[in-house]
């Protein structure tokens, strides 16, 4: 994988060990490696919300959330991020993998 | 005359009035117990219901039956919290000012956030089973159902109990097959998580027996919208489920009153200290139960085993000593399998359920992560203790801390 060569460590489940390693060009490679190949603007008000959110709370937000308190309708995160949303935008943003609350 | 005020006399309400009542010297505390509800469900009994285990009146008792006699219940709803002003403004006009607050306002279910869900088929082929009408709604459809394909859908997380779907498909199984109808039945469980269930070695085992019993699952199906008229579930990347009868654990969010007063999250759930159950924004309210945002489970064992160290806390904040951080997000479940049989989890917030004995001085041990008939015992049992043993405050033969002992990494 290219993120590889980027001198970075991911913790077991592939997600950044460390936030504060994340840049611009990171993301950019790991959207790739989930399958996306361009990040958009949409993508970025998402990803830059997250990671501030994180930073303010420390938690990785929920979908409910990223809606409520991000303004970004579901439908849209869903598209822009298929196949599980949260799981991926919080991987690109350089987060922990979010914990299904139990 | 200082004045402690508790709203919500659920689980963990009056688990907290048994515990104080008889400590806080009534010359100098005033106790008061505020809930809208005459009536004290049990409802880790509501999941029996459909199947005719439990009727109605196996799961509820007068609230103030397992009240002290040294607290003042009132009963109202509560229209505003002012944590600015240290007062709570009831429904009934009246306005309670208090010194020390504990909020254990649960939560409940929300079928409205998911569109389409309360159209046409809400109570017809759609039904809950996280309140009394939806489960007895539900047990009175069953009766007469002669079969087709029944959805179980988890709208989003966090839920009340969250191994209350899983057991729901596994009785259903179990009743179906008993009443000569499996064959004529297909069971689906559609989660928005990505297994079975959110701890992966419980996810592995719990999804391994969903296979067993030929109950299908779909995973990461995070439902938009509910189309009652072709019943169809419709997925936000539109896939799409059909159903002839689907069971929805629908949207759980905290009191309303959390909202209007502005002290909780987007699903109104209070912000709190994990460890000292210390309301995050204010130093004199404390939160327990299912009203708190932790990532512990939303059940009655975990406000048993909040209120053993919110207890501690209490009386340590009244003496101005520091608060202690020792809840550690417990839970101890067991999980009904159907057949007569059960499997018990115990877990915190680092230690995710793990197979071995679980030793309980003088009944156990029990087995964990591990399907026995004991473990069924185990669970019917729980309802005597519950109403005669938790509400009332008493000391249970388990830790509030979760313990390694018996367990297998």
């Amino acid at each position: 994988m290219a993120t590889e060569t980027m001198n970075v460590t991911f913790d077991a489940d592939g997600y950044l060990a460390d936030h504060n390693e994340w840049n611009e060009d990171l993301a950019r490679e790991l959207a790739r490696e989930e399958g996306i190949e361009e990040l958009t603007d949409m993508h970025w008000k998402v990803i830059n919300f997250m990671r501030k959110d994180y930073i303010e709370n420390g938690a990785v937000p929920t979908i409910r959330r990223l809606k409520k308190a991000g303004g970004i309708p579901t439908k849209e995160l869903y598209s822009l991020f298929p196949d599980g949303p949260a799981k991926k935008a919080a991987r690109i943003a350089g987060l922990p993998k979010p914990k299904g609350c139990v | 005359m200082k004045k402690l005020v508790i709203l919500g006399a659920g689980t963990a309400g009056t688990i907290m009035a048994n515990r104080l009542s008889p400590v806080l010297d009534k010359g100098e505390w005033h106790i008061t117990v505020v809930d809208k509800d005459e009536t004290h469900y049990y409802q880790p009994g509501f999941l029996f219901i459909p199947f005719g285990v439990y009727n109605q009146q196996d799961v509820i008792k007068p609230k103030r039956d397992y009240l002290p006699s040294g607290v003042e219940l009132v009963m109202s709803g509560i229209e505003l919290i002012e944590p600015e002003r240290n007062r709570v403004k009831l429904e009934n006009g009246k306005v309670l000012e208090y010194d020390l607050l504990i909020i254990a306002t649960g939560s409940r279910i929300h079928p409205e956030e998911t569109e389409g869900m309360k159209d046409g088929g809400w109570h017809k082929n759609i039904f809950d089973f996280y309140t009394i009408e939806g489960s007895t709604a539900l047990a009175n459809y069953l009766k007469y159902w002669e079969g087709g394909k029944m959805v179980v859908n988890i709208v989003e997380m966090p839920i009340k109990c969250p191994v209350a779907p899983l057991e729901f498909v596994f009785l259903a199984d179990w009743w179906f097959t008993e009443q000569g109808l499996r064959n004529k039945v297909d069971i689906e469980f559609v989660t928005p998580l990505p297994g079975a269930f959110t701890k992966p070695r419980a996810s592995k085992y719990l999804g391994d027996f969903l296979d067993k019993k030929g109950i299908s699952l779909v995973t990461d199906f995070g439902i938009e919208r509910v189309d009652s008229g072709a019943n169809k579930i419709i997925s936000y990347d539109d896939k799409s489920i059909d159903y002839d009868l689907l069971v929805t654990i629908p949207t759980n969010m905290g009191d309303e009153v959390i909202e209007r007063s502005g002290m909780g999250d987007e699903l109104n759930f209070i912000p709190t200290d994990p460890n000292t159950l210390q309301a995050k924004n204010y130093e004199n309210i404390f939160v327990l139960g299912d009203a708190t945002n932790l990532p512990s489970s939303k059940a009655g064992s975990v406000a048993h085993f909040q209120s053993e160290v919110l207890f501690e806390n209490i009386l340590r904040f009244i003496d101005k000593r520091p608060l202690l951080p020792e809840f550690d997000g417990h839970a101890n479940c067991f999980i009904e399998s159907g057949f007569g049989k059960g499997i018990l989890i115990d877990f915190n917030y680092d230690v995710e359920p793990l197979p071995g004995k679980f030793p309980l001085p003088g009944v156990g041990p029990f087995s964990l992560l591990e399907e026995t008939r004991m473990n069924h015992w185990g669970k019917m049992m729980f309802r005597w203790m519950y109403w005669n043993l938790l509400l009332k405050g008493a000391e249970l033969p388990i830790q509030a801390q979760m313990n390694m002992a018996g367990k297998r990494q």
